[in-house]
């Protein structure tokens, strides 16, 4: 028999990964110049994670899946137009600033409240998912300390795969060095699954479950907390885009031959 | 006074320390030095391993009973709590590993401390200062705090390995209960399709985008050539393998596919960003969400038919407008007789 579980899933929004960053300096430290214009996405591993979610949910009827995000409003409703017409969820919005720079811990702080407050969420059977890094801080802790705060102790990060058993174990795929799986089974939930890009395309949008999602995501909008992130001593000394414009050399008119015995020197030099 | 705790632990042997753990090592000394501070290196695994660091002459600190060989959350970061417990560390330093990666955050919390992780540089010229990316490698920035303890985790290739004269070294074992653990690790499985691609330590990164199984100039797909050439590639020149999401994404929409990519091989906005001296993109177009993940590739060249491609903005050292297919099979045949 399947099992039921309650799958929350941490995702933030980012800019669109076509657009130009440049870091400017504010009162309360770097950010991206012109963000709040910057056309935005929902993060791309958490995406993943989403997707996973919603097709986990599919197979083991009585699941629900519930969208954990901080961000400016008027940003998330934007995201949401795409994003809800992919997979079913309910959506638990936290209004906060957007962007990279504000620390970690005070994220996950927040974070953990909104899951806290969740109502109907049996966190016995919960699987907490999220991308493993970010496309914006990147730094792949966010999840981890959302973890602890709830008490969960079995933690995977770099998930590409997940096998529900009949019996509420599962194994998990997790990327590890060279190239690998670590391959681990857990007993039961709750755990917390940090996703790389799983193996699910991303799905098609379905404007049915778009209408569905977009009925409990405008009132949920519109009553959503607003957070405060505290710095807790981080500092930024500087904030910089590399200057790594490179003098390309184009060559247009060699011929395979030659480009080969090219490539041959460069790569056998030091 | 700081004091700086290195943790470590061991490679897929079981009794040696793993590479990013000696680099670690490295950052830990070299900071240790800057600020004067003390030094201790705590191990999650065999005590012996320390044998390498002995003539640091730090504290050297280890949890090794049976309980804690697994790769896993629960265990490994109890006896990493343990070990920063013990060293009462202000300043803790780990290789950015997938182990420590999965746990060094929590043990933070713990502890009630913070992390950055991803470090690139460290500093203790005007106070400890670290560098790191944002935005996927898009923008540079350099952190400090003033709250301890500080976690800092150390990315691969950031720094040099620790060599020094391996010694006898004495090692304080620290006593960690086994917490209960729901997970079992029952493994480590290589990629199906059986060929390992990535090769973290190689030299040469061999990027393949979508432009291989498109439609060539007879009209037809060659996807079948395109594996063979890219293998052969892979093989001559000891290079490890880089993908486009778009063509590792071909796999999921029923298309016609590379057998030995997956995931895995993504370079890039959504992928891996690899240290490699050089690194050789065909057949891709060099936008910047790829780009992205080309940020530690030394020198850079690409083969595209397309001159007014990504790579050509200044974004690689040389740009050869050309037939992919066609010069990787001249390239592959010099390359195999300069080998025999």
């Amino acid at each position: 028999m399947a099992q039921a579980v309650h799958i929350v899933v941490c995702a933030g929004i980012v800019p669109d990964p076509l657009q130009t960053l440049e870091p400017v300096t504010g009162p309360t430290g770097p950010g991206l110049k012109n963000e709040m214009v910057l056309p935005a996405v929902l993060d791309p591993w958490a995406a993943s994670a989403l997707y996973e979610a919603g097709a986990l949910a599919a197979k083991n009827p009585g699941s629900k899946v519930w969208l954990v995000s901080l961000g400016p409003k008027a940003k998330l409703q934007q995201v949401m137009m795409t994003v809800a017409q992919k997979v079913s969820f309910e959506l638990v919005p936290v209004e906060g600033p957007i962007g990279g720079f504000p620390d970690a811990h005070s994220t996950a702080a927040v974070l953990t409240e909104a899951i806290e407050a969740i109502a109907g969420l049996d966190r016995s059977k919960c699987l907490l998912f999220g991308g493993w890094e970010s496309a914006s801080r990147g730094a792949g802790v966010t999840l981890q300390l959302i973890g602890e705060r709830l008490g969960i102790t079995e933690q995977f990060q770099g998930v590409d795969q997940i096998d529900l058993r009949e019996d509420g174990s599962f194994e998990v795929l997790e990327r590890v060095e060279g190239g690998k799986h670590q391959v681990s089974v857990c007993s039961t939930t709750p755990a917390v699954l940090g996703w790389a890009t799983g193996n699910l395309a991303e799905p098609r949008n379905n404007p049915q479950v778009g209408m569905a999602n977009m009925r409990t995501i405008m009132p949920a909008l519109a009553k959503a907390n607003v957070a405060k992130l505290e710095a807790n001593g981080l500092r930024y000394i500087s904030a910089s885009q590399p200057k790594q414009q490179r003098e390309t050399r184009v060559e247009k008119n060699m011929t395979p031959d030659e480009i080969a015995a090219e490539l041959a020197a460069w790569i056998g030099a030091e | 006074m700081e004091s700086i705790l290195v943790l470590t632990h061991v490679d897929e042997t079981g009794s040696a320390l793993s590479k990013a753990s000696l680099e670690a090592v490295t950052a830990g000394k070299e900071l240790a030095a800057q600020l004067s501070a003390t030094l201790a290196i705590g191990i999650i695994g065999s005590a012996s391993a320390l044998n390498a660091v002995a003539a640091t002459g730090a504290r050297l600190l280890a949890v090794e009973s049976e309980a804690f060989t697994q790769a896993r959350y629960s265990s490994d970061a109890a006896a990493a709590e343990a070990l920063c417990r013990t060293a009462q560390a202000s300043i803790v330093i780990a290789p950015s590993s997938s182990r420590f990666s999965r746990i060094a955050a929590g043990v933070a919390h713990r502890l009630g401390g913070f992390i950055d992780t991803h470090i690139t540089a460290l500093s203790g010229a005007s106070g400890i200062e670290a560098t790191r990316w944002f935005y996927r490698q898009r923008i540079e920035a350099v952190v400090s705090r003033d709250t301890r303890p500080w976690f800092l985790l150390v990315d691969a290739g950031t720094q040099i390995a620790y060599a020094g004269e391996a010694a006898a070294a004495s090692v304080e074992q620290v006593v960690v209960e086994a917490p209960r653990s729901r997970t079992t690790v029952t493994g480590v499985r290589a990629p199906e399709q059986g060929q390992q691609t990535i090769r973290p330590d190689a030299k040469m990164l061999f990027v393949a985008g979508a432009g291989w199984t498109k439609k060539q100039p007879d009209g037809q797909i060659h996807t079948a050539e395109a594996a063979e050439l890219i293998m052969g590639f892979l093989k001559s020149a000891s290079a490890s393998l880089g993908s486009s999401k778009s063509l590792v994404d071909q796999g999921g929409e029923g298309n016609s596919v590379l057998p030995f990519l997956t995931h895995m091989n993504q370079i890039g906005q959504t992928g891996a960003t690899p240290r490699h001296a050089k690194g050789l993109s065909t057949c891709c177009h060099g936008e910047e969400p790829h780009v992205v993940g080309w940020r530690f590739i030394g020198d850079r060249r690409a083969i595209s038919l397309d001159p007014n491609c990504g790579w050509t903005r200044g974004k690689a050292d040389v740009v050869y407008i050309a037939d992919a297919f066609a010069v990787t099979a001249k390239l592959n045949a010099l390359l195999q007789a300069s080998k025999s």
